[in-house]
């Protein structure tokens, strides 16, 4: 085992922030176990390893990541169990809050569908929450989160109301697409939520395009205060498709505002990253397009959210695309049709002892940021929405029969019919230069 | 005068036909006449979609261009020539060669209230951003339940060009128009292409704009009204390119001109044929077709597409549907081969309908044809 380690171990060391969060040996080892996961090892074969001095810098060369030195000395502080602290008390009950939501509102989306009530694909979000809150908790309500089908907890967490998520779940006309989305397809225009996309990499290039409005809007229209940020959220299979490579080169060409972030379960249905990925370091190929490449511990909120500072704040200020990839863990299967029989036992309980929301309680406990009892509280209070909200839901209509047809195009006549119903081109006064269109 | 004329209009259909059918006698006389009367101007296809472009970039500042070649070289065909200049690259962006990526982008961008028209090469690289044009663009007014409307144009040629094998052939109309919340336009001459893309930008949804290259170097003549930048067609309304009795010609972008010319040569055989220019695919203007067919009885449809599930196959089930007894004979389909467009250009014209086709078509439709045997 140590041997096949220990070159792992060197392909990381290369301007590397993936063992950013300990001090050399024990880190990396206990960081390269967990991330092969039980998958076996890596197929040696197909990468040429090259063992590299422990000591060697590798700043001069230009796959090195580019992150700031702030987040590196922050990382440092804290992995030599740094008394500084990096919330205050109301973040971390924000913070808490807003996990517990998101796996209890999970939770209870499982018991829905096998009662009877949820039907279709549903993905849940068990055990990613600390990825969906780390970033989404310091984004504005203007700025604006791309999602896949994994997308409840992301609707949540941008503000959607947890009554309309479950609506929507429920095919009920009260639900934030009234219905006619479903589970994999949560839009909110008042939140910014741009979706929702069944297919992998659909909502890469959407993310850019909304990135690029932003843009646009600052330098063209003038709208100088025009600053909103787009966080695209995608997993480890979408990193292999041609989108996700298209959209990293035009992000960092046009210097858009954006940041990638990759949820890296390590699973895609049942396909291991491994398996399907030549190089599995997906942070890597952020430097390739000239963008900095983050790899991060994505079962710890806080350290989700000092990498998600640093990049949001790089889109803010204009100084372009960031690629962060979160490891991270989904404890149950990729949707609650899948048996999930292919992933290790002993990987899933690696794993469950991460639990972000534990990991949380204990930070907060521990640097005595609030008490147990508050922390209940809060617990309580997410019960109660959970219960209200399967109860509206319940209570809601069906969509009535006429909603079939409606919402098919914003303008069905098409443009050229005027409000009275006639042809605007057969209104004599219509090319006068007077004509209202 | 009227030679000069004459020597001006295009093969792709007499723009006098309108006039010169109905009122024959004045034909001679039409042209110093319109020399004085707001007709007198020709314009190309492509001058009148770079002026559609021109005028709705500058009246609207969210209104912007992507596309390969659209800037610098100004345009893969030359339709935006100029705009860079006018407009600077934020406003013209000359995309890497990645549909996929940046019509998604269009889309994201349309999804925030910005109206990019996303040029495609050829809309047979669309293929590569389909997934955009129909789940991410049609699609979404839908599944946001009205939250999000895509203002975005999809634009480029369609169809089959001169020699330019398989890959960079075909034609999809009847893939796009098959989808619920797209809209699709085939513009013919150049006040359905000036008027149907200012139409098609100011239309807060996605609408697939399908031109033709080899009628963007064609003039028509073009009147005051169509000049005017306030200009716009309907969408969703055909026109009448030519009134008739005796049977109904439909067809859209360049197989229009064959029509008419198949019409001029079917009125010296005493059959008068209704000749109708579709130019919006989605919505079908059933209305035109069926009150067009209850009239003469008899329908050819034309197209360039493949046969199978075409645009052809859609309005004879319109009109068996909704106006079968008026029917005196079957409806006639002309469409392309049901092959892949070969190179050779021998070939290459037998795959495509040509005049005679259309011609035998509608003999056929009207009994005065020889037995289809004879006429292979």
């Amino acid at each position: 085992m140590s041997a096949a380690f220990s070159s792992v171990r060197a392909i990381r060391r290369p301007g590397s922030f993936a063992g950013e969060k300990h001090s050399p040996p024990v880190a990396s080892s206990k960081f390269a176990s967990d991330f092969l996961g039980c998958a076996g090892r890596l197929p040696f074969g197909a990468l040429s390893v090259s063992i590299r001095p422990r000591s060697a810098r590798r700043r001069g060369l230009s796959s090195v990541v580019a992150v700031s030195d702030v987040v590196k000395e922050k990382k440092l502080k804290r992995s030599s169990s740094s008394s500084d602290l990096l919330i205050t008390k109301e973040e971390g009950l924000e913070l808490y809050e807003d996990m517990v939501l998101g796996r209890t509102f999970e939770d209870m989306c499982a018991q829905m569908y096998y009662r009877g009530k949820m039907f279709g694909f549903v993905h849940l979000y068990n055990g990613q929450e600390a990825v969906s809150t780390g970033f989404i908790k310091l984004l504005k309500q203007e700025d604006c989160v791309v999602s896949t089908y994994r997308d409840h907890v992301h609707a949540l967490s941008k503000g959607v109301p947890a009554r309309a998520v479950m609506s929507e779940l429920f095919g009920k006309t009260t639900g934030c697409c009234r219905g006619q989305g479903g589970s994999m397809h949560m839009f909110s225009k008042e939140h910014n939520l741009l979706g929702g996309f069944a297919f992998i990499g659909e909502g890469i290039p959407i993310a850019t395009g909304a990135a690029f409005t932003s843009k646009y809007r600052r330098e063209v229209l003038k709208e100088s205060d025009c600053d909103h940020v787009t966080v695209a959220f995608f997993g480890d299979g979408t990193c292999n498709n041609g989108q996700f490579y298209e959209c990293l080169n035009m992000a960092a060409l046009w210097k858009l505002p954006i940041v990638f972030v990759v949820e890296n379960n390590l699973w895609a249905i049942g396909m291991s990253h491994l398996r399907a990925t030549s190089d599995p370091q997906i942070w890597k190929k952020g430097p390739a397009f000239g963008m900095p490449g983050v790899h991060v511990d994505g079962m710890d909120v806080l350290k989700v959210r000092e990498v998600a500072k640093e990049a949001i704040g790089r889109a803010r200020r204009g100084e372009g695309p960031t690629l962060v990839e979160c490891e991270t863990y989904r404890f149950r299967g990729h949707s609650l049709a899948d048996p999930d029989e292919l992933r290790d036992p002993a990987e899933k309980a690696r794993y469950a002892a991460r639990d972000p929301i534990v990991a949380l309680k204990k930070y907060i406990l521990e640097n005595n940021l609030a008490s147990e009892a508050e922390l209940k509280a809060i617990e309580k209070k997410i019960d109660e929405i959970m219960e209200d909200s399967v109860d509206f839901a319940d209570a809601s209509p069906l969509p009535p029969r006429s909603q079939l047809l409606e919402n098919v195009f914003a303008d069905p006549k098409g443009f050229g019919i005027g409000p009275d119903g006639r042809y605007r081109c057969e209104d004599p006064k219509f090319t006068e230069g007077t004509a209202h269109v | 005068m009227f030679g000069v004329v004459r020597q001006k209009v295009s093969a792709g259909g007499s723009p006098l036909t309108i006039l010169g059918q109905t009122l024959p006698f004045l034909r001679a006389v039409a042209s110093p006449l319109r020399s004085y009367s707001s007709a007198a101007k020709e314009m190309t296809v492509r001058d009148a979609l770079n002026s559609a472009l021109d005028e709705e970039m500058s009246a609207d500042p969210r209104v912007f261009l992507m596309g390969e070649e659209v800037g610098e070289y100004q345009g893969a065909y030359k339709i935006s020539k100029g705009l860079l200049d006018k407009y600077g690259p934020d406003r013209v962006l000359d995309t890497p060669i990645t549909e996929a990526g940046f019509t998604g982008i269009g889309v994201g961008a349309a999804y925030h209230g910005l109206k990019p028209v996303v040029e495609f090469m050829t809309f047979n690289f669309s293929m590569q951003a389909i997934d955009h044009i129909i789940n991410s663009a049609a699609k979404s007014n839908y599944m946001s339940a009205g939250q999000l409307s895509v203002p975005i144009v999809f634009r480029g040629p369609n169809g089959a060009a001169a020699g330019v094998g398989a890959q960079h052939s075909q034609c999809y109309a009847a893939w796009y128009a098959s989808c619920p919340g797209l809209k699709v336009l085939a513009p013919y001459s150049s006040e359905d292409a000036r008027g149907l893309l200012k139409a098609a930008i100011r239309d807060p949804d996605p609408v697939v704009f399908l031109e033709n290259e080899l009628l963007y170097g064609e003039s028509f003549p073009v009147s005051a009204e169509v000049l005017d930048s306030s200009f716009c067609l309907p969408i969703g309304k055909a026109k009448i390119e030519k009134e008739g009795k005796d049977v109904t010609i439909t067809a859209f972008s360049k197989m229009v001109g064959l029509a008419l010319q198949a019409a001029d040569i079917l009125a010296k055989e005493g059959i008068n044929a209704e000749v109708i220019n579709l130019r919006s695919i989605r919505p079908l203007d059933r209305a035109t077709i069926n009150a067009s067919v209850r009239k003469t009885n008899r329908l050819v449809t034309v197209e360039e597409g493949f046969p199978q599930h075409g645009i052809g196959a859609e309005i004879c089930t319109s009109v068996v549907e909704e106006s079968f007894g008026y029917l005196d004979a079957p409806v006639e389909r002309i469409a392309g081969a049901d092959v892949p467009m070969p190179y050779a250009a021998n070939l290459e014209r037998t795959a495509v309908p040509q005049v005679e086709d259309i011609v035998r078509a509608a003999k056929r439709a009207c009994y005065r044809s020889m037995p289809m045997a004879a006429a292979a």
